[in-house]
């Protein structure tokens, strides 16, 4: 492990005079992910001063840092002493959470075409979309905007060539070969399966973001009754979402 | 209560602070005012901290009215002026505005920003830590419009208080970067291009980014990576090659190659550079970088010290003069 763990160092590179990017790998990459997660964990927990926040990605940790306060030798120093201590350690298992999701028609309009284009039933593909344990691997673009990897490889498809200017809050999607649980409303270039009424970002709610890098998600069909009364809850502040064992 | 009330304004103002820090693992963007120095500015001379929440009004003027006042009130910007029920203020001096004052902003006919600052801070619900709007997600509220109302602190009767320098708006000195995260992606002939030609600031140009147009930026590897995180700051390079320097309201992640960073107080100068106006960059090392961002922030919260009483012949006017560098915030 040691000697892979050197061939696999990070590189870091810098973002200005503020940011430092530690840079695992260049893929996509479900072990690669792992690595980053662990790390960015260490990371945080060591409590550099100076230190204001670290963004975990899919191949790389962000370290953002105060110029006033930070020492970057010593934040140099920790990441290449975690990046061999802990290069073997998997990521501390996030939460695992089950999340209702109402599949096709109005909630996901695109969940068809998807379907044509895996060459299946609509039915077979809520089920190969429901099957797998995704990880939340990234959170980005929007507030609570959950990326996942995991997808059954056969469901992947090319994003649409016209962006839509609005997709609803909460809907779950499908860009190349990642899923994803959106939090707000805003523009998307990916293809609507479904919509969950379980709300990744909620003002006052706590917490208020639901979905950290790390954790996991199962994805449970539920029909359009269940989703009313769920989303009725989930916009009174309701998790909706079942945080289960593994 | 005492309130700011938005009579006339042009398009895009709203609140801003130094911005929301801790929640980008989450996807929030910082958002923060594009020019800190003059949000520091117009800050110190309301009396505030540099970094309290103020009203960022790009290219336009505006028109207030005080509603329960009196409040003590300080615009700053590019050649902003400022009058209160008709009568010129100072440049770089705050003023006493009573109720019922109507405060007429002039445009920044020098710059890009504005910033309107009373005492005690504009005093909008803080979300997440912050005051600051991110227009996109909504989080910090929306940008505000004629009739919209912003709390103020009650009955602020603090003294007028003046500066004797502000900072350098329109310096033509080269913007400074420090290559970034996929430097090496640019080819050195591609990179010396970059760094003799000039670029012209895009009217495309928002909060989100600023848009440069000059000669295409072509990467030997491709304008697709990983989607990875970013700074206001991050110079990326999409695939049609004209750079976006990006601004404080950027989504914390991008897939663009990012040839370089706009190191942090020429964030500042940049944000402030006409439309239309070319800019030229230049290489500093990370040391220098980090160097000029602990001036930048010195500079910002010692400018308390340089405030006076308007009108009032302090002693210690001189001296505080004398404390090299002190007021001047253009060598930064």
């Amino acid at each position: 492990m040691e000697e892979d763990c050197d061939a696999n160092g990070p590189v870091i590179r810098y973002l200005g005079d503020s940011a430092l990017s530690v840079e695992f790998g260049d893929r996509i990459d479900d072990e690669l992910v792992s690595r980053v997660h662990a790390f960015d964990a260490a990371l945080n927990q060591l409590g550099l001063a100076g230190v204001v926040e670290t963004l975990p990605t899919y191949r790389a940790t962000a370290v953002f840092f105060d110029p006033l306060e930070a020492d970057v030798g010593e934040i140099e120093a920790a990441v290449l002493r975690l990046a061999t201590t802990k290069c073997d350690a998997s990521a501390p298992a996030g939460q695992l959470w089950e999340v209702p999701v109402i599949y096709g028609q109005d909630f996901g309009i695109d969940l068809d075409d998807v379907a044509a284009h895996a060459g299946m039933t609509p039915s077979d593909l809520i089920e190969a979309h429901a099957a797998p344990e995704y990880l939340v691997a990234m959170v980005g673009f929007l507030p609570g905007f959950s990326y996942l990897s995991g997808l059954d490889p056969r469901l992947a498809m090319p994003r649409r060539a016209e962006p839509r200017a609005r997709i609803p809050a909460s809907s779950i999607s499908i860009g190349g070969q990642q899923s994803a649980i959106g939090s707000v409303e805003g523009p998307s270039g990916w293809h609507v399966i479904g919509r969950t009424p379980v709300r990744p970002f909620h003002p006052g709610r706590a917490p208020e973001f639901l979905f950290e890098p790390g954790d996991r998600v199962r994805f449970r069909p539920v029909s359009a009754h269940e989703w009313s009364d769920l989303d009725r809850d989930a916009a009174h502040g309701g998790l909706v979402a079942k945080s289960i064992e593994g | 209560m005492t309130v700011l009330e938005i009579v006339q304004c042009g398009p895009g103002v709203s609140v801003q602070d130094a911005g929301r820090y801790g929640f980008r693992r989450f996807g929030v963007s910082t958002a923060g005012a594009m020019d800190r120095r003059a949000l520091a500015l117009a800050n110190t001379l309301a009396g505030n901290l540099p970094d309290a929440a103020a009203l960022e009004l790009p290219l336009a003027g505006a028109e207030f009215r005080i509603l329960g006042g009196p409040v003590l009130l300080a615009a700053h910007g590019p050649g902003t002026t400022l009058a209160v029920s008709g009568r010129p203020v100072s440049a770089l001096s705050s003023v006493q505005v009573g109720d019922g004052d109507t405060v007429m902003v002039g445009p920044p006919r020098d710059g890009v920003y504005s910033y309107v600052a009373v005492a005690g801070g504009i005093l909008t619900g803080p979300v997440l830590g912050s005051r600051s709007c991110h227009r996109r997600s909504g989080i910090g509220g929306d940008v505000l419009s004629p009739g919209d109302r912003v709390p103020c602190i009650d009955g602020s009767d603090s003294a007028p208080l003046s500066l004797a320098e502000g900072t350098r708006y329109n310096s033509r000195d080269a913007i400074r970067i420090v290559p970034g995260p996929q430097a090496d992606f640019f080819a050195e002939a591609t990179w010396s291009r970059f760094l003799s030609s000039s670029y012209r600031i895009s009217p495309r140009s928002d909060r989100m980014g600023l848009r440069l147009e000059g000669l295409a930026l072509r990467s030997s590897v491709g304008h697709d990576i990983v989607s990875e995180g970013v700074v206001p700051g991050s110079v990326q390079v999409p695939g049609e090659g004209n750079p976006i320097v990006l601004g404080r309201d950027c989504q914390t992640t991008g897939g663009y190659p990012k040839i370089a960073t706009v190191i942090s107080p020429d964030l500042d100068r940049l944000a402030q550079v006409p439309m239309g106006r070319d800019v030229r960059f230049r290489i500093v090392s990370k040391g220098d970088a980090i160097d000029a961002a602990r001036r930048s922030a010195h500079w910002r919260s010692s400018l308390k010290l340089a405030a006076e009483p308007v009108g009032g012949s302090s002693p210690d006017l001189l001296s505080h003069n004398l404390i090299g560098g002190i007021t001047k915030g253009d060598d930064l």
